[in-house]
């Protein structure tokens, strides 16, 4: 063998090593939570899965999760179907901006979504008081209750809905709908016979997303369901493991897998209904269809800000409110007005510096860790058959398709007793948080990164090969340049969304070791409500921060890695 | 059906004239190609016809009726047009017979006059039997056909085609040309044809408008653009030829024969005149070059089946171009005679 060859073939070896440890890593808890929940079966009535499916609570939290959850898919269906038609059809004013405020909801964490429209309802309201419009001390929180759950769930997921249509509205080619315009159809016509049937695929997956994404949030119910006593799967998950601990370990496991089973059926629904309605499209697309408001365009637009103004400026109007008044209850005055909690949380609560460290720690770390693996990893894939590519990349999105309390039961699992051989045991500390974060987001960071390595001509490496550059070098001076601006992207996407995560870490997070969505939930227990609030403000300007910064890398990736720009 | 007249039409996208002050007077049941290099502003003059894109300048005429001007526009679906677009753009959710009736549904024709002009218009391009498949099953010259029936359904006073051959091979490509000539003999529809091939433009079209830039340069039927071409530029993009700097030759005029072999000799500073000579004027003797006036050097061959293609340098380095029908030797001195010769204009 040439010494080149053998060269070449220990650079495949050891990717393909690396490759097979991600898939591996990416499957375990997964295969841990399946054993543990199947194991025992032996035992007939007394075996922890017949238990769970003849409880009541089972059923009755199923039941709760599947009416939220179905109610949230309707809202974000009928407000992220209105933004997409609206936005990406017509030729109404202020698009980027529209695009950015509508996807913002996505972004911000969920607790901090609740938070935000607790502090605009109810009869405490810091805004309604200041307005003087707030109703009657002892009068109920209307958002403590199954809709006010679903009404939150459905402005959270919206995007995906307006994500998913706008994707098959841009790949939607002009000559359909100017065929279908010269053949004498209106515009009204166009859009009901021609662009509806066309899209519907993308709508329904985008209603699939967003009731998968519902299913699997934990901050929203969390925060509205459990003072009124209102619980689904995840909510009821952690409030089993909050009072009862790791002993009952087995049937959380066995309630996981039924949440589990749910979201995988959804997402295989999804898949196999794109599939059947999706056409071989020809023509020129990725242009959006300039339908002609007329005198309607002011309307639109004053539409769409409306409704941004009730769904984000409002809550965000109401918890920037709460974060400056010295108490619930007190109105926001001039005189009033203090920025007392700011300097509680920040100056004075060593918690909330630590939840920081904690979060930035352990966001920054796995954004790090994962831009480290996702290059290798994604050449490797690249080069992979197509039937083991779709293979091994279902493994790795396993984790995050997954709701968060699966992967956090199933990393208890697994990391429960001391390691073999080393005697670590990582359950209780930020390590356990950390490997589930990386299990979690590894697919976030991969897809931008496969994407741009999917668009290179492969006859740049060709011609390096040529020129005598061996693999290694290849892959470092080659592709590494040319795929870095998405690999940056990549992994400031993965910060963005483990900084502010809390439905993992909400079952992880032990003393000392919380992080900053536990934080704000745990102050909102508390009856903090004025400190959460602050902290909510400050992540909520991180967030904003970050998905600017993202912004500007926006020109030099590929189409899609930034969601929120064409 | 009516003709269709487009005055002094202006496009501007930005500061940039896409098509700049166009004007055009088609006839009733008139074959019309819009012929250009890619850019020239032909395809944005068709949107203009077809209503997708508005007029800054000039005025769109359908018979009596103002379809475009400055500050007038009627939308595509209110112009009774019909149009083929290159991708075909037949609707994916919608059968073959669905695709070809949604004109006439649109039109709130229903029942047994729906079905007879679906059927009819299915017969017109051979595809009655396909009338329930989708588009994905078919060929693209099958998609080409559907896309036909579509546009002649509703009998409509304008067709348009936006280089609708491009997207095939070259042998659907040549079957398709006929299809597209016997259409529009057995319907006489007005049709206005797009694109940047002359030979589809040649075989098919009454007359051509040349484009270049965004201005008409040329408005002349097939046999006035090869013989009589204005330009040099219009003399290099259709067919073949050599364009020599003579002493002699007024634009726009046939240069004869003897004026030809005159001009070629006259001193260089009174060599002002351009003159197109195509290939089928040069006469090689390729036997006694001493004896002729004009002797060349044979530089390069092409064999082209019927004949070959000889590229020659006159003494004083100009090329020219000739067929003869046998092969010749590279290098060899041959004697030449022009028969005859066209003067252009200079390019504006």
């Amino acid at each position: 063998m040439t010494p080149s060859l053998s060269h070449g073939s220990q650079h495949r070896w050891l990717l393909s090593a690396l490759t097979l440890a991600i898939v591996l890593l990416s499957l375990a808890p997964s295969l841990r939570l399946l054993i543990e929940a199947l194991s025992d079966l032996a035992q007939g009535a007394e075996a922890p899965l017949w238990r769970v499916l003849q409880s009541t609570a089972t059923w009755r939290a199923l039941s709760h999760s599947l009416y939220t959850s179905t109610l949230g898919m309707l809202i974000a269906l009928a407000l992220g179907s209105l933004f997409a038609f609206i936005i990406t059809l017509t030729d109404v004013r202020g698009k980027a901006a529209l695009v950015f405020c509508f996807m913002l909801p996505m972004m911000i964490p969920p607790q901090v979504t609740a938070l935000a429209w607790l502090q605009l309802f109810g009869p405490a309201s810091p805004l309604l008081k200041s307005l003087g419009l707030a109703p009657p001390l002892g009068s109920p929180q209307p958002l403590y209750s199954a809709e006010g759950i679903a009404l939150l769930l459905g402005i959270q997921s919206a995007p995906l809905v307006f994500l998913g249509l706008r994707t098959s509205l841009l790949s939607l080619p002009r000559e359909l709908v100017e065929a279908a315009r010269i053949s004498g159809a209106r515009q009204s016509q166009v859009w009901r016979h021609v662009i509806l049937p066309v899209t519907r695929s993308g709508l329904v997956a985008g209603g699939a997303m967003a009731f998968i994404s519902s299913l699997g949030n934990f901050g929203i119910p969390a925060m509205l369901g459990i003072p009124a006593g209102y619980y689904v799967l995840p909510t009821l998950i952690y409030q089993r493991m909050a009072s009862f601990g790791t002993h009952v370990l087995a049937e959380m496991a066995s309630l996981s897998l039924l949440i589990g089973v749910l979201a995988l059926a959804g997402v295989a629904l999804q898949q196999r209904w794109m599939g059947r309605s999706r056409y071989g499209l020809v023509g020129h697309s990725g242009r959006a269809h300039d339908f002609a408001l007329g005198r309607y365009r002011g309307l639109a637009t004053a539409l769409l800000v409306a409704l941004l103004s009730i769904i984000l400026v409002a809550p965000l109007a109401a918890l920037a409110t709460s974060s400056l008044v010295p108490a619930m209850g007190v109105p926001l005055s001039a005189e009033s007005a203090t920025l007392g909690a700011y300097a509680e949380v920040i100056g004075r609560q060593g918690a909330t510096w630590r939840a920081m460290r904690n979060s930035l720690w352990l966001a920054g770390g796995a954004a790090l860790v994962l831009m480290l693996c996702c290059l290798p990893l994604a050449y490797r894939l690249q080069r992979l058959p197509p039937r083991l590519q779709s293979v091994t990349l279902s493994a790795i999105e396993l984790p995050y398709a997954l709701p968060g309390v699966v992967l956090a039961v199933a990393c208890i699992l697994l990391f429960v007793r001391p390691l073999p051989l080393i005697e670590v045991t990582l359950y209780g500390t930020l390590g356990l948080i950390f490997i589930a974060y990386l299990a979690r987001f590894l697919v976030v960071c991969l897809k931008p990164v496969a994407a741009s390595l999917a668009q290179l001509d492969p006859s740049l490496e060709e011609a390096a090969q040529l020129a005598g550059a061996g693999p290694w070098r290849r892959l470092i001076t080659i592709a590494l340049p040319l795929v870095a601006p998405a690999l940056f992207a990549g992994g400031l996407l993965v910060f963005l969304l483990a900084v502010n995560e809390l439905t993992v870490s909400a079952l992880l997070w032990s003393a000392g070791n919380e992080t900053l969505g536990v934080l704000i939930f745990n102050l909102d227990e508390g009856g903090e409500s004025v400190l959460a609030a602050a902290v909510s403000m400050l992540v909520v300007g991180l967030v904003a921060a970050l998905m600017l910064s993202l912004s500007l890398l926006a020109p030099r990736l590929p189409k899609g890695v930034v969601p929120w720009q064409d | 059906m009516a003709g269709l007249t487009i005055e002094r039409v202006t496009k501007h996208f930005g500061d940039h004239a896409a098509v700049d002050a166009m004007s055009l007077a088609i006839e009733p049941g008139e074959f019309v190609a819009l012929l250009g290099p890619s850019g020239c502003g032909k395809t944005t003059m068709l949107r203009m016809l077809a209503g997708f894109e508005a007029v800054s300048q000039g005025e769109i005429h359908l018979g009596d009726t103002l379809l475009a001007s400055a500050t007038q526009h009627t939308p595509p679906e209110a112009r009774n047009m019909a149009m083929v677009f290159q991708s075909y753009a037949l609707w994916p959710h919608m059968s073959v017979a669905d695709n070809v009736g949604y004109p006439l549904k649109l039109r709130q024709i229903r029942g047994a006059d729906y079905q007879r002009r679906v059927a009819q218009a299915l017969d017109l391009v051979a595809l009655g039997p396909y009338a329930a498949r989708t588009p994905q099953d078919l060929s693209g010259g099958q998609r080409q056909r559907v896309a036909l029936a579509r546009c002649l359904v509703t009998d409509p006073a304008v067709v348009l085609l936006d280089e609708p051959l491009a997207n095939l091979d070259r042998h659907l490509r040549a079957s398709m040309e006929h299809g597209f000539a016997d259409f529009h003999r057995r319907t006489g529809a007005t049709m206005v044809y797009v694109t940047h091939d002359q030979h589809e433009a040649m075989a098919l079209a009454d007359r051509i408008a040349v484009m270049r830039a965004g201005r008409l340069v040329q408005w002349a039927t097939p046999e006035t653009l090869y013989r009589r071409p204005r330009t040099p530029w219009v003399a290099s993009f259709i067919g073949q030829g050599s364009q020599l700097m003579l002493g002699a030759g007024a634009p726009g005029q046939h240069v004869a024969s003897t004026t030809l072999m005159q001009g070629l000799h006259a001193p260089e500073h009174q060599r002002t005149h351009t003159v197109l000579v195509r290939p089928e004027h040069v006469y090689i003797h390729a036997n006694a070059p001493t004896s002729q006036d004009l002797t060349a050097r044979v530089e390069r061959q092409t064999f082209r089946g019927e004949r070959f293609e000889v590229h020659l340098r006159l003494p004083d380095g100009v090329a020219l171009m000739a067929y003869h029908p046998e092969a010749l030797h590279e290098g060899q001195q041959v004697g030449l005679t022009l028969t005859e010769g066209w003067g252009l204009e200079a390019d504006t």
